[in-house]
């Protein structure tokens, strides 16, 4: 066992798979020398060559577009966007070409491309670089999209990533880069589609993914004080969901809150919730809850982002009305 | 010009397939035998199949969504396209994508497609990949004059200049965007000179006149299989058909499509090889007979194919994942 930041988690799946497979290669804004605008790719230039941790003119679009043509082509590769605002310029690429294509030529090509989303709130970063868009590219069909919350589980789910035949959406959260965990000596590839639960309780299921997984456990440490035993599951993979691990929790709690920072109107939180009501109702005790950012833009001066995004009050809150 | 005779029967029989394959369709959709949108490129035959003449079977395309005649001249199967315009299994995409994104991996063909501009970016990632594996292939990338006019023009034009990607862009200047005429989307006449702008080579050629689309591709090709970067070639084409089948382009000034059929691509390279002794009379009237029967076999094979089943709606989303039906 070691720590690990999650940054270097991240850094260590994609070096493993360059290491193994020389088609595999990282792309991007400033990911070469520079390291990233975050350092997630530091060092990976000095060890691959400017070929294969290529620094990219700022072009959204064609990061995305030449990930698709050249993954068309054979190749594996790892786009980095540097914020998952920047989507928006590339959306297009992705919505229409990524997503679309092995469907619409019958499934005769393979795309299989990553594309890493520098993702959420918390660093000042005003409206434009702070956004939390899961919900965004969860509702495309073709796409697969993970959101690790640590180390180990940003580089096991990196190795499946870059192994996937499909286009795979990395959700990476900005707050999180520096934070160390325990990884394992060997990674193992982490399989999309498979929860984690980090606490087990009795009362409560608390369902996270990302920087909002370190806010349930806090809130049900608050909780356990009070006598609420709060169960907390890590979703990891938003498509392929885990449905299961959800069931089988709810099976034993009776009681659900759904937590992301996304504005709640229209978040992945949304679906999860719509889930549990049309598949798993009368296992219900209460109305099912979900904490997540206001409906605003992320404002920048810090009191004014800490009241709009989500903290682990905002989660006890939520579960004590349903008790 | 460096070209065998063999070439130039091979480009003639291309350009019929073209011609013959899109009138038909013309005529199935018209019987609604064809479902959806079909854009043709009735006219514009000596673009398509002068630049695809110096191609191989693994150099790439991207192409349009006006894109029968870029894989008809890349190699595809004129049965399995028709298949696909019917939405039926045998079609090159199973029926699940129909005119707009026929596509053949075995071909380099990287598909048409429905959105415009989407395929310049998709042919940069081509580019480098070549570029990154170290082969000579190149990619050609196809596309209209109204698609310069997107952000995806510039990015993969950038991108292509400044890291010497192996990819010709060729403009199909077929004087519309839709129903927008080219002096009304763009302030130029020449879509060549926007080369200038990323330091690269660009020309304007006689886009009905396959010889020059021949040479002038050709040496954007050489150029990118040595290494030396992509190359915009303008084509001066203009399509007979309304945008779309059912447009009755009231955008259109009178004489200008008369103006055009005087410029009609087969006629000329039928002029050509009996000047050059290529092909006699009776031989290019064995040659039409022949591709009439192609073209028949491919409506054929379209009519006679079964639709899709329901279940493959739900598969080939994923590699590894297949998606929960309806119950009804």
């Amino acid at each position: 066992m070691r720590k690990m930041t999650y940054a270097e988690g991240i850094r260590e799946g994609m070096s493993v798979k360059m290491r193994e497979n020389p088609d595999v290669f990282l792309f991007g804004e400033d990911v070469g020398k520079f390291g990233g605008c975050f350092g997630v790719s530091a060092g990976m230039w000095d060890e691959f060559g400017e070929m294969r941790v290529r620094d990219t003119p700022i072009s959204e679009g064609v990061i995305i577009g030449a990930a698709v043509g050249s993954a068309a082509c054979g190749l594996k590769p790892i786009a980095e966007l540097m914020f998952i605002d920047f989507l928006t310029v590339g959306m297009d690429q992705l919505v229409n070409q990524a997503a679309k294509m092995r469907y619409m030529f019958g499934g005769k090509i393979n795309l299989p491309m990553v594309v890493r989303l520098p993702s959420g709130g918390g660093i000042g970063a005003a409206a434009q670089h702070s956004q939390s868009l899961e919900a965004w590219v969860t509702h495309i069909p073709g796409l697969k999209v993970v959101y690790p919350s640590n180390a180990q589980d940003a580089y096991g789910l990196m190795l499946t990533a870059i192994d996937d035949d499909n286009p795979v959406m990395f959700i990476e959260n900005k707050v999180l880069y520096s934070v160390k965990s325990d990884v394992e000596d060997e990674v193992k590839p982490i399989p999309f589609g498979k929860a984690s639960v980090l606490r087990e309780g009795t009362d409560v299921t608390l369902i996270s993914y990302g920087r909002q997984v370190f806010d349930c456990l806090k809130a049900a440490e608050k909780l356990a004080k009070d006598g609420i035993n709060a169960e907390v599951i890590d979703l990891r993979s938003l498509f392929p969901l885990d449905k299961a691990t959800i069931f089988k929790s709810l099976e034993k709690t009776h009681k659900v809150v759904i937590v992301s920072e996304e504005a709640k109107r229209g978040a992945f939180t949304g679906e999860i919730a719509s889930i549990i009501a049309e598949e798993s109702f009368f296992e219900l005790d209460a109305p099912i809850k979900r904490v997540g950012a206001l409906n605003t833009p992320v404002p920048f001066a810090t009191n004014l982002e800490n009241y709009v995004l989500p903290n682990e009050q905002d989660i006890v809150l939520a579960v004590k009305s349903q008790f | 010009m460096n070209i065998t005779n063999e070439q130039v029967k091979n480009m003639y029989q291309t350009m019929l397939k073209i011609r013959k394959f899109e009138t038909r369709a013309k005529d199935l959709f018209a019987e609604g035998k064809i479902p959806g949108f079909v854009h043709l490129y009735i006219g514009e035959e000596a673009t398509a199949t002068g630049a695809c003449a110096n191609l191989r079977d693994e150099d790439y395309i991207t192409s349009t969504h006006r894109g029968h005649g870029h894989i008809i001249a890349k190699g595809g199967d004129l049965k399995n396209m028709m298949a696909e315009l019917f939405g039926k299994e045998t079609g090159y995409c199973k029926g699940k994508g129909g005119s707009m994104h026929i596509a053949d991996a075995t071909k380099g063909i990287l598909g048409a497609n429905g959105i415009v501009g989407a395929g310049h970016n998709i042919a940069a990632g081509a580019g480098l990949a070549i570029q990154y594996k170290k082969t000579d292939q190149v990619c050609v990338c196809f596309f209209g004059d109204a698609s310069t006019n997107q952000s995806t023009f510039h990015e993969s034009m950038n991108l292509a200049s400044v890291w010497k990607l192996p990819v010709i862009f060729v403009c199909e200047n077929n004087g519309y965007g839709i129903s927008v005429s080219q002096a009304r989307h763009q302030a130029i006449t020449d879509v060549s000179v926007r080369a200038s702008a990323y330091n690269m080579p660009g020309v304007t050629i006689d886009g009905n006149d396959i010889f020059a689309v021949y040479e002038a591709v050709g040496e954007a090709v050489s150029r990118a299989r040595k290494g030396q970067g992509p190359t915009l070639v303008e084509c001066k084409t203009y399509r007979w058909r309304g945008h779309f089948e059912g447009d009755m382009t009231v955008y259109r000034p009178n004489g200008e499509l008369d103006a055009w059929l005087k410029k009609d691509p087969i006629p000329r390279i039928e002029k050509y090889m009996l000047e050059n002794n290529i092909m006699s009379e009776a031989e290019i009237a064995n040659e039409n007979a022949a591709v009439d029967n192609m073209i028949k076999d491919a409506e054929k094979f379209a009519e006679e194919s079964n639709v899709a089943s329901l279940e493959s709606a739900l598969v080939d989303i994923y590699s590894d994942m297949v998606e929960e039906g309806r119950v009804r």
